[in-house]
């Protein structure tokens, strides 16, 4: 920071404004972010109760859902994303401009959530696509996806316009897209944004839970 | 509800040689006879089951899979009427009942994708909710999920 937090405050109680070009350009930013209107199950309704009159993300600058990935800053997965829909999502993300950021919306999109156990849901976007705030809930509430916008928006105020990705000569911004296999999506996660926790945090998908041991 | 046991005995008057059983509150059908009983299900004048509202298979390891039908009559207004149709385990073949009732399509389709169950005449019986490629049928009761959290095994 060019100008100390103390000299600011008393410069602006005389009704000058210092600031920066990276604050200037981030308050842009973070002002004016524009989700991707797609809904993939019942998350999404809260999601258009967020988007409504009574919670008004207009007021923090979300308002505009595109229906087209090349306008959109913002992919919210409000939803189960089944192992049929995973390579549209990797692939929709591909299709986004950077700078560009992911919600995981609902236990769904986080870990599969009640579907953990099942054949066809997949466990987590986060092992395809980088996301950057998960969102707990089932649904969460409009509030807490509120919540989870201005975590976005924070996270846009910190980043600094010299190190970020998207201006490196040597960025690619193009995730594999799963293919269908005779069991489930090949791979089944990419190694590069997702790994297991060795020795298994939340056990193995098909074996159910050991019963704890007695006290 | 109608009465499955009223059901048996039309249809063993109307139809010679063709024996039903009532079990509870369900009609129990040989797979060899279901395109005939459906078709008098269909057409008698006394119960006009003209509509088909659903159509499922089951699993009950480990002999048999079973596809339950639930009928209605729109124009008398009444139903449903349960129909089991029960299929070994080892060769799951029955006839199909699109040819009598077109809503079957999709829904034996589904059966077809998630229990392995085939049905014999059906126009086109391909995998519905699953992609082409999956093996196995991922709703019997023996089908084990693939391991997600390991890259290995998951090529097959």
């Amino acid at each position: 920071m060019a100008v100390e937090e103390g000299l600011k405050s008393e410069l602006a109680k005389q009704g000058i404004v210092v600031t920066t070009l990276e604050d200037l350009y981030n308050w842009g930013r973070r002002s004016s972010i524009w989700p991707m209107q797609f809904g993939l199950a019942c998350c999404a309704i809260e999601m258009i109760a967020t988007a409504c009159a009574r919670y008004d993300i207009a007021r923090f600058g979300a308002e505009l859902f595109r229906a087209s990935p090349r306008q959109a800053d913002l992919m919210i997965v409000a939803g189960t994303v089944t192992k049929k829909m995973a390579p549209q999502i990797v692939r929709l993300y591909n299709q986004m401009a950077e700078p560009k950021y992911v919600i995981a919306m609902g236990a769904c999109a986080i870990s599969g959530g009640p579907f953990h156990r099942g054949y066809n849901v997949l466990r987590g976007i986060d092992r395809y696509i980088p996301v950057d705030v998960h969102i707990p809930g089932c649904p969460p509430t409009p509030q807490a996806l509120l919540d989870g916008l201005m975590k976005v928006q924070q996270k846009i105020d910190r980043q600094h316009l010299a190190g970020v990705a998207w201006y490196r000569q040597d960025a690619s911004c193009e995730f594999p897209v799963p293919e269908y296999g005779p069991a489930g999506l090949v791979p089944t996660y990419n190694p590069d944004v997702w790994q297991p926790i060795p020795g298994g945090l939340r056990g193995s998908a098909t074996q159910p839970p050991k019963a704890p041991a007695a006290a | 509800m109608i009465d499955p046991a009223q059901v048996k005995a039309e249809i063993e008057t109307q139809l010679p040689g063709v024996t039903v059983q009532a079990e509870g509150s369900a009609l129990i059908v040989e797979p060899k006879d279901l395109p005939a009983v459906a078709k008098q299900l269909k057409n008698s004048a006394a119960w006009r089951l003209d509509f088909l509202s659903n159509l499922c298979g089951v699993d009950y390891p480990p002999e048999r899979l079973e596809t339950v039908y639930q009928l209605y009559s729109m124009e008398k207004k009444h139903g449903p009427l349960t129909m089991k149709v029960r299929v070994p385990r080892n060769n799951p073949r029955q006839p199909s009942v699109v040819a009598i009732w077109r809503a079957a399509e999709f829904q034996e389709r589904e059966s077809y994708d998630l229990y392995g169950i085939l049905y014999d005449g059906h126009p086109d019986l391909r995998r519905i909710l699953m992609w082409e490629g999956f093996e196995g049928h991922p709703m019997r009761k023996d089908y084990v999920p693939e391991d997600q959290d390991s890259v290995e095994t998951s090529g097959g």
